[in-house]
């Protein structure tokens, strides 16, 4: 079955990329197709090829060969600074941790990506102004009104955690990629982040990429992958 | 909007390293300034000294060692003009006027030297200023004296005080307790060695030495001073003359007759041309000074690069999440070049700022240790210039770190380091 183009938020094929550096890794993915409003979980340990295929989704790295579109656009035909416009526009992303400007006030964070994409501030505007929509996402992921104006530095790992998702959330990009976001966080909170994230995402219309080496939430998601089944890691003789 | 607020406060969260980096600037800044300043002051002061005379004329020497003495009152004469020399040349046509000088004698460390009236009225400083008096006036009496501002305060001198007068250079010159001079003149301050000197009448000079025999004092000799003033004191020589001529056209002529002089061995100089000979002179321990301060101010800015360096690993975190949310190299690289701008741009203003109040506060010092007026003016245009190479040095200093940090940024794809 031909998948269907315009439904496909994320299309790879066939896509070669190697690290530079001293150990030159290359790295394949043969095809890795995801869907709009798609929850999908990449499962795998480090050293298994995550932080490549993120890279290259987000546009930062480029492949040597292959295919990339996302939301129908060819990456690969883009320029980095297209690239780098792109990525604010349509990518909200979660670290795993030392997601914020320690010093920056938490609002500040959460709106430091409409700096870079005028098409998420005007979605945010549309939706009762720049500020108040950081309000609003900050409120509903739980952080306390009062805690709005602190350094981030002040938040607790957890809090700085929903801080980070309402930073991804704001101004409704297409694509949230969420890499190991909850590993800092014990069991309890690790259910409540991601009770919230997938409401907000859900609200907005997203789809979802979390990348986690923990099986234990499989049930949550519409789909799970193993990123060994997907990615092809050889080492590449130098010489 | 959003950046330059997160830049000042990532600066603020390293405000230690950030202070110390804007204070190192800041010095360099204040010491190569400064070094500039008084260089220019001390110049301006030896340039301010005599104006309006054309010629110097002395017995033969070199024309800076001549201006020296006769003028700065640095070194001594090895030479005299005889007063029938110095009669010859005022009667030549083309002087306008002359002024005897006779130095040699001192006291309590302050030069005396005899002239005439004419000196008071010739005598030109800082773009043809004349001689003041703040109190009396010129000298009648052979045991007149005028005194210039800085004597007077020095030894807290009023008007008619008597003193005596030594002859001999240095702080303690034999003393000539017996000839009673009395202040009948307090100059008003020149910034020029006018105020470190006494003036007398060039036949007080010779009252002076009444009672002494090459070099030596007559023993038991001591002629009263009322007869002093019926002895008949004559002048027989002078240190040097100052020239005025009638046009500056003849300037060269004229030198070459005293140079030419037959009778005795003189010279005549044009103070500006000693004074550039003696600039030619000093340039080279002026450069070296200057040389040494644009090293300080070179160090200042690699230490600028070495503080945004060492930062560098702390904010690949930093640079990490402006990149994932979709910041461009021109935003990482004009992050930190703004930042090492910054710095340095506030490193220059503390720095200037800091040395005009640090002038400001040693001027009268300065002033009366060293006789140097230093300037109070605005930096000039090509301290200016220096000024914002400075600051151009500093955005070279950021570029180098900021592209790296990009390189970095690139290397690292989507994930952020621990």
């Amino acid at each position: 079955m031909i998948p269907d183009q315009a439904h496909d938020v994320v299309q790879l094929r066939d896509v070669s990329f190697t690290w530079p550096g001293q150990h030159r890794f290359n790295i394949t993915i043969d095809e890795f197709v995801l869907q709009g409003n798609e929850h999908l979980l990449l499962l795998g340990p480090s050293g298994s090829g995550k932080s490549t295929l993120l890279s290259l989704l987000a546009g930062i790295v480029q492949p040597r060969a292959g295919d990339i579109r996302i939301l129908g656009t060819d990456m690969t035909a883009l320029g980095s600074a297209a690239r780098d416009r792109f990525r604010a526009e349509h990518f909200g992303i979660i670290f795993q941790m030392f997601n914020l400007l320690p010093y920056g006030a938490v609002v500040d964070n959460v709106l430091l990506p409409l700096r870079f994409a005028p098409g998420r501030r005007a979605r945010a505007i549309e939706a009762g102004g720049v500020e108040k929509e950081a309000h609003r996402l900050l409120t509903a992921l739980g952080i306390e009104e009062e805690l709005h104006t602190q350094p981030a530095a002040q938040l607790s790992v957890g809090q700085q955690q929903r801080v980070a998702a309402s930073r991804a959330l704001i101004g409704a990009p297409e694509i949230i990629i969420a890499d190991e976001p909850t590993s800092a966080l014990d069991r309890d909170r690790q259910r409540d982040f991601l009770d919230l994230l997938f409401s907000q995402a859900h609200k907005v219309g997203a789809a979802l990429i979390m990348v986690s080496h923990d099986s234990s939430h499989k049930e949550r998601f519409g789909r799970t992958e193993n990123l060994r089944d997907m990615v092809c890691i050889s080492k590449e003789d130098v010489s | 909007m959003i950046i330059i607020r997160l830049a000042l406060q990532s600066l603020r969260n390293r405000w230690i390293t950030a202070l110390l980096t804007i204070m190192s600037i800041a010095f360099s800044v204040m010491l190569l300034l400064g070094v500039e300043k008084v260089r220019n002051s001390a110049r301006a002061s030896f340039s301010n000294t005599i104006s309006g005379t054309d010629l110097i004329v002395g017995a033969r020497s070199g024309g800076m060692q001549l201006l020296l003495y006769s003028v700065f009152h640095i070194g001594n004469a090895t030479n005299n003009l005889t007063w029938r020399s110095y009669k010859e040349i005022a009667a030549r046509p083309e002087v306008k006027w002359i002024v005897p000088l006779s130095l040699g004698d001192s006291h309590k460390g302050f030069r005396v030297m005899g002239t005439t009236k004419a000196y008071f009225q010739h005598y030109r400083y800082r773009d043809k200023r004349a001689l003041v008096f703040a109190g009396g006036g010129i000298f009648n009496d052979l045991f007149d004296v005028v005194i210039g501002a800085d004597v007077a305060r020095a030894l807290d001198y009023q008007m008619g005080d008597k003193i005596t007068v030594a002859h001999g250079i240095g702080e303690i010159g034999a003393k000539h307790d017996d000839t009673p001079f009395r202040v009948t003149g307090i100059l008003k301050k020149t910034g020029t060695p006018v105020d470190k000197t006494l003036h007398v009448g060039l036949r007080a000079i010779e009252a002076i030495h009444v009672d002494w025999q090459t070099g030596t004092k007559i023993p038991g000799q001591t002629t009263p001073a009322a007869r002093m003033r019926k002895m008949k004191l004559r002048t027989k020589s002078i240190t040097a003359a100052l020239v005025g001529l009638k046009s500056r056209l003849q300037v060269f002529h004229f030198q070459r007759f005293v140079n030419n002089y037959r009778r005795e061995p003189l010279s005549a100089v044009m103070p500006g041309l000693a004074l550039h000979e003696m600039w030619a002179l000093v340039g080279t321990a002026e450069t070296a000074l200057l040389a040494v301060s644009a090293m300080v101010v070179v160090t200042a800015i690699l230490g600028l690069m070495t503080m945004i360096f060492s930062t560098l690993n702390e904010r690949r975190r930093e640079i990490a999440i402006l990149r994932s949310v979709g910041a461009g190299p021109q935003t990482v690289i004009g992050l930190l070049v703004s930042e090492a701008s910054i710095l340095t741009a506030l490193g220059v203003v503390i720095g200037v700022a800091s040395l005009y109040t640090l002038l400001l506060a040693v001027r009268p010092f300065i002033d009366r240790a060293y006789g140097i007026h230093l300037e109070m003016s605005a930096p000039s245009g090509p301290e200016l210039l220096v000024l914002g190479a400075i600051i151009l040095g500093g955005v070279v200093a950021g570029l180098l770190p900021a592209w790296r940090a990009y390189r970095q940024s690139l290397a690292d794809g989507m994930m952020v380091r621990t």
